[in-house]
């Protein structure tokens, strides 16, 4: 399949493009940009005028509930959400049931994606044996026989110090990255929202800031000791922020997220418990807000995840704490970026680098670029048509977002994986 | 605003009673003055008004209570309503049936008020915000975060006493933060207009922020005891001594228990009040529950009073259109 993608704006962070740039595809690759190569004749011609061009996104957290809560949602379901929201790679954790801590779970996942095609699906492997902090998985076969590109123990806490120094070495003696989750489970306990003036007002077991500062400063101890790669997932407070600030300045090998949601919502839109905004880690203060996004500013804060969470609609319905924590968040991802660059945050460029090259750049993978020669992954977008969340036209099985209701601005026309073409919208 | 909305009906009447927060002062005054006519209620040979005849009401307990529930039936049944009491453990729950299904099946007993307790802050809004519109919620306890009839009897009981709100200073002194009976007695305190509410406790039990809710807190109860007009102590959970929240029952005594002593603190008439049950000896001393300015007693007759005013106000309401004719 041969692809021209013609007279769209090309944003390419990576090469440093932001122009009017045509693209040309071959064999799954970008072939050429501007000028067909010698005896190029597309298949297909993709007028991308007024549309804005980008690589993929590549999302480094998504669920996807398969195997394991395939009632929730599958792998074919929500690879279909992602094309539909641009995203291109969906790195995933290893808490599926079965745990992936086997290659055998990794391949399942890797074959289903593969199945469904519709975006491409990596895998993390378990840190440790059933992510129960006590023995160390296989992790150089995770990686070679089960493809997994790093490790990580998702949500569950490595409480033995000794056990979690040891996977930190031992990942780092195979150059595995590690993926952390930063929360100190004695802090959070019982938590379900952010302590404070909320949680006080509605009686809310609060999750106190220092059960992720308190974590990410030991973590970081325990990184410059072992001299791992890490990558801290969705933090949520301005003090995690400056902690790593720190760390990056003394040339730690880190890297961190957020998830979109901490950009825009806060403790706030909890309201009168509203279960939607039920989401680990909590949402926090306007100050957390504001110290994430001057995080993504100044680079401290490499990307934004989804954090996607998708949940059947029984997960919400109950008192705010007994509901299951996580938003789905896979297509609202783009716009939310994009509404950065809109609010002043960051430059269009920068923001969808947080996207695309960035995430990709953890994750060590090809993608995220469109440089001759690199994977055909693209996303096409309207960058001024406007559409409004809502339950009924959302891709993704899991319809518990807060966002329902809310005005996105910017949406995808097309997305192509590989060089073929696993979304377009309805026109 | 929306806190409004789900409370009351498109004509502004009081539809639910989940919390104080968000009630304008004239309908906890409305609720106060009309309990004032059912206090009589009690007394009277024929302990019945009829204001209530063809109503039921579930008292739907997911937490076990007996004080609670029973004030509650009592006030039900002096208005003559008809009362099915139902309680669930909460591991029923959790093992089957959800607390949704649960609730439709009550629906379609044709009930006209649910009151309902559980151990989930925010469990009665949760109920209120998925029940039938024409099923009135009263809050009977919902977690830590409200439990508005409580405090309604509390005011009233204060109000019994010192008619004037505005000139009040009053201490609430405690375990704030697992209570609920607290956060609801501050919202109404505030509502009513007292310009002096006090929280003291070790910070342990003091939640974070509480200043945001219109309360100074005082960590050194002597301090904070000084001249005020109304003592409140809270109950303190035994279960707190296991989370590390406090060293020993006689410790919290010996620092923050009710003593003569440090009642000699406050105004000569000021008057000691307690939700119960009573740890006697923990936050408070015997002789102090029993003593001459305790109005711990009456707390728990003016509740079915207090409780009889609230179903009448909510069950009493004039049919709006959008509810038909229920």
């Amino acid at each position: 399949m041969r692809i021209h993608i013609k007279g769209g704006r090309l944003i390419d962070p990576a090469n440093q493009i932001d122009g009017r740039h045509d693209l040309y595809l071959a064999d799954g690759q970008v072939a050429a940009i501007d000028t067909a190569p010698d005896g190029f004749s597309a298949d297909q011609v993709i007028d991308a005028t007024d549309r804005i061009v980008i690589p993929g996104l590549v999302d480094l957290n998504a669920r996807l509930r398969e195997p394991g809560q395939e009632h929730k949602s599958t792998i074919a379901s929500e690879t279909r959400a992602a094309a539909a929201g641009g995203i291109t790679t969906l790195c995933v954790q290893p808490d599926t049931d079965p745990i992936i801590d086997t290659p055998a779970v990794a391949e399942l996942i890797h074959h289903r994606a593969r199945q469904a095609g519709y975006a491409r699906v990596v895998t993390l492997g378990a840190l440790t044996v059933q992510l129960q902090g006590e023995h160390l998985s296989e992790m150089e076969e995770l990686m070679r026989e089960g493809g997994c590109i790093a490790v990580s123990n998702a949500l569950q806490p490595l409480n033995n110090t000794l056990v979690y120094r040891r996977a930190l070495e031992y990942a780092a003696n195979f150059n595995l990255t590690v993926f952390i989750y930063a929360n100190d489970p004695w802090l959070s306990n019982t938590g379900c929202a952010h302590e404070g003036a909320i949680s006080t007002r509605l009686g809310l077991p609060g999750i106190p800031e220092s059960a992720e500062t308190v974590a990410v400063a030991r973590d970081l101890m325990l990184i410059e000791q072992t001299g791992v790669r890490a990558h801290f997932m969705h933090l949520s407070c301005t003090q995690s922020i400056q902690k790593i600030a720190r760390a990056r300045h003394d040339n730690l090998p880190v890297s961190t997220d957020v998830a979109a949601h901490q950009l825009y919502l806060t403790e706030m839109d909890i309201g009168d418990f509203n279960s939607a905004c039920h989401v680990i880690p909590p949402l926090r203060t306007r100050r957390d807000l504001d110290g994430l996004r001057a995080g993504l500013g100044k680079g401290t804060i490499n990307a934004i995840s989804s954090a996607h969470q998708p949940h059947d609609p029984d997960a919400k319905l109950a008192p705010f704490c007994e509901t299951e924590p996580g938003i789905s968040a896979l297509e609202t991802l783009l716009p939310l970026t994009l509404r950065l660059a809109e609010e002043n945050v960051m430059s269009l460029s920068d923001a969808i680098a947080r996207i695309t090259h960035e995430p990709a750049t953890i994750l060590g993978i090809d993608g995220g670029r469109l440089g001759v020669g690199d994977r055909a992954d693209v996303c096409i977008f309207d960058p001024d048509e406007r559409w409004t969340v809502d339950y009924n036209t959302l891709a993704s099985a899991g319809k518990n977002t807060p966002f329902l209701g809310w005005e996105m601005q910017g949406r995808v026309n097309q997305t192509l994986l590989a060089g073929e073409s696993v979304y377009q919208v309805n026109l | 605003m929306k806190r409004q909305d789900i409370q009351c009906d498109s004509q502004g009447q009081l539809r639910h009673f989940l919390t104080i927060e968000g009630h304008k002062r004239e309908t906890l005054t409305q609720i106060l003055d009309t309990a004032e006519n059912f206090v009589t209620v009690g007394n009277q040979p024929v302990k019945k008004v009829p204001l209530l005849r063809g109503k039921t009401i579930v008292n739907l307990f997911f937490e076990s209570s007996t004080r609670t529930r029973t004030t509650f039936e009592l006030a039900a049944k002096r208005l003559s309503a008809d009362v099915l009491n139902v309680n669930i453990s909460t591991s029923s729950t959790s093992k089957g049936e959800s607390l949704l299904d649960m609730l439709h099946n009550l629906e379609a007993m044709h009930c006209d008020m649910f009151v309902v307790r559980h151990e989930q802050s925010g469990a009665a809004h949760f109920i209120a915000q998925h029940v039938v519109p024409h099923i009135s919620i009263i809050n009977a306890g919902d977690g830590r975060h409200a439990h508005p009839t409580q405090a309604m009897l509390d005011v009233f009981t204060i109000r019994k006493h010192k008619p004037d709100f505005t000139a009040l200073r009053v201490a609430i002194v405690g375990d704030l933060m697992h209570s609920r009976v607290a956060r609801s007695q501050i919202h109404a305190l505030n509502t009513l207009g007292v310009p002096e509410i006090r929280a003291i406790g070790p910070c342990t039990l003091i939640p974070p922020y509480l200043e945001q809710m219109g309360v100074h807190v005082y960590h050194d109860v002597r301090e904070g005891l000084k001249d005020v007009d109304v003592v409140i102590m809270l109950r303190l959970q035994r279960e707190r001594m296991d989370g590390a929240l406090l060293p020993s029952e006689l410790e919290y005594f010996q620092t923050y228990g009710l003593t003569q002593e440090k009642l000699a603190l406050a105004k000569p008439d000021a008057i000691v009040m307690h939700p119960g049950p009573i740890n006697r000896g923990v936050e408070i001393e015997s002789s102090v529950a029993d003593g001459p300015q305790s109005v711990i007693l009456e707390q728990v007759s003016n509740g079915i009073a207090v409780r009889m005013a609230v179903m009448s106000v909510v069950l009493g309401r004039k049919p709006s259109g959008e509810e038909g004719e229920a």
